[in-house]
């Protein structure tokens, strides 16, 4: 791999040995990855402070100091952590003090957690603790390369912003943030960003539960590759394409898309494949939604719902609006709770607007910094629980040993205050 | 009993010989595995329940989460890793997952290493090549 005189000098000691760590695993990744040399970014979206046991142990014996070298840098090295390089924000991780007495989850984490938040705070981790940086702030331009972790975050700067990251993981970031540099490989590239798949949308796709399932299928005709999607589209906002990229990550790697005349670096269909000709296409008609449809529901069989799970990935300002709005006057079933995921600058201000008291009187929660399936924590006894991301019904049901129910905003409200789902597709 | 020899491309330089793990299916870090065992815990996965400590797994991708290689990674730090990888496609999930498991590993073969290693099969893995020792067949 091509190196700058800088880059060989950070890998020879010359700004410290937590640099030459950094380089040296950025060496190593770059190699396994045929990269031909580093590109610079100014952008890391990474986690150092969710808890794990491996992150407790080491900790405990050997401080903060040494948990980074091992789990953020992979080296074995012992050395002082310096202050980030570049930019670098904290994803999601898990539950806060927020959440004590809410969510069943070991109090040991929360305090392991807030010592990080601490210790990286000081040496310069902005702490957004979110799965979607880009809600809050940390919006990347078109063509700026970055370093970010967390697949639906990833989709989204590529996709919705035109930024350039490959799907980092846990040891890039922290080399990253260190050094301000990634492999200049994959999604960095101009010749790997056009087009590979066609899917040619037949059916009327403009409400947030049908762009879901509409990223669910292409993921699944893309795999690790890029779709264009074309045809009967309403125009998505925000919020439409988080739960779109997210799904087209969940079920397939998706990390970049194009939606010719929604999203910047594909003006047509023909502009999406860069000149490489037009594939045949894949079909999303009404039987392809019904079928995804019932893939996304093939987990649930009781109708009692004892949990409703929303903001996945972590709602906008307005899905909480739209949840006190459906809430308003309204009373949940005993048997039932409801938990809303936001980034917690965002609740903020649902807390200012009085979203947050609303659904607090309805009998919800407005909770923050993680997720069920991050934290691998649901209200105690949940046996069955319905939500309205394709990634939670994905995933939560594995993860928990749960049923799952997928629907709209207003059949998971309807769930939370019946006890029961009466979901049904269109 | 014939014996095959793969080309490929070194991810990971090193040398690993050992029974190999074959999955047909891609592998999830994060959902995917539990790192504390060495086990896939994928309830649709082929190899549910199945162990890959000590083996050579061959895959054909990694999928799923960006928390891919600290789950591996984790392998390594709990003594659960496996002792060489055998990729069939390569990413940025599968590349970093394999660095830092720090085990030899090798992607880009002349041929498709999961329909041509069989798990039990027995693995030279020797930087850029692998050597096949086709399983003897129970008689």
């Amino acid at each position: 791999m091509y190196l700058t005189d800088e880059e060989k000098a950070m890998r020879d000691g010359f700004e410290g040995p937590a640099v030459a760590a950094a380089m040296d695993l950025l060496l190593r990744y770059g190699a396994a990855l045929d990269a031909s040399r580093l590109c610079d970014i100014r952008n890391v979206a990474g986690t150092m402070t969710q808890p794990s046991p491996v992150k407790a142990r080491l900790v405990k014996e050997h401080g903060w100091d040494k948990a980074f070298a091992v789990i953020n840098l992979d080296s074995d090295g012992d050395f002082a952590v310096p202050p980030m390089a570049v930019p670098t924000c904290q994803l999601q991780h898990g539950f806060g003090d927020d959440a004590r007495d809410v969510v069943p989850y070991p109090k040991q984490n929360i305090e392991l957690q807030a010592s990080a938040e601490a210790f990286y705070g000081r040496h310069g981790v902005n702490i957004l603790a979110t799965c979607t940086p880009y809600q809050v702030g940390n919006l990347p331009l078109r063509g700026e390369h970055c370093a970010w972790m967390e697949s639906s975050a990833v989709i989204y700067a590529n996709s919705v912003l035109g930024a350039r990251t490959n799907c980092e993981g846990i040891a890039s970031t922290g080399a990253a943030s260190l050094t301000g540099k990634i492999p200049c490989w994959g999604n960095h590239l101009d010749s790997n960003r056009h087009g590979t798949h066609l899917v040619q949308v037949d059916v009327a796709v403009d409400s947030f539960q049908d762009w879901g399932m509409l990223g669910y299928f292409a993921g699944g005709v893309a795999g690790e590759d890029r779709p264009v999607i074309t045809g009967s589209l309403g125009r998505p906002d925000l919020t439409d394409l988080k739960h779109f990229g997210a799904a087209a990550a969940t079920s397939g790697g998706v990390e970049l898309y194009h939606i010719p005349g929604i999203t910047p670096e594909a003006a047509s269909v023909e502009a999406a494949f860069a000149g490489r000709g037009v594939p045949s296409a894949a079909v999303y008609g009404l039987a392809e939604r019904r079928a995804v449809y019932e893939t996304l529901n093939e987990i649930g069989d009781s109708t009692d719902v004892d949990f409703v799970l929303l903001g996945c990935p972590h709602a906008s300002v307005d899905q909480m609006r739209r949840t006190a709005a459906a809430l308003d006057g309204k009373r949940l079933s005993p048997s039932t709770e409801l938990w809303i995921m936001a980034p917690r600058a965002l609740k903020e201000v649902a807390d200012r607007s009085g979203y947050t008291a609303v659904i607090q009187q309805a009998g919800g929660r407005v909770l923050t910094d993680s997720c069920p399936a991050m934290s691998r924590a649901a209200p105690k006894g949940t046996r069955v629980f319905a939500t309205d991301s394709a990634k939670q019904a994905h995933y939560l049901p594995a993860i928990l040993g749960i049923e799952a129910w997928f629907g709209t905003l207003d059949e998971c409200v309807d769930a939370a205050v019946t006890g029961r789902w009466n979901g049904r597709l269109d | 009993m014939s014996d095959i020899i793969l080309h490929g491309r070194t991810v990971v330089p090193g040398v690993a010989e050992g029974e190999a793990l074959v999955s047909h299916e891609p592998i999830s870090g994060w959902g995917g595995i539990d790192p504390a065992r060495g086990v896939i815990i994928e309830p649709r996965h082929e190899l549910f329940g199945v162990c890959f400590t000590g083996k050579i797994l061959v895959f054909p991708s990694a999928k799923g989460s960006s928390g891919w290689s600290g789950f591996f990674q984790t392998t390594r730090l709990s003594g659960t890793a496996p002792i060489g990888m055998i990729i069939g496609r390569i990413s940025a999930k599968s590349a970093l997952g394999a660095v830092v498991t720090r085990v030899p590993a090798i992607t880009d073969l002349d041929a498709d290493p999961c329909e041509v290693i069989h798990t039990g099969d027995w693995l030279l893995l020797d930087n850029s090549t692998v050597e096949v020792r086709k399983r003897e067949p129970a008689v």
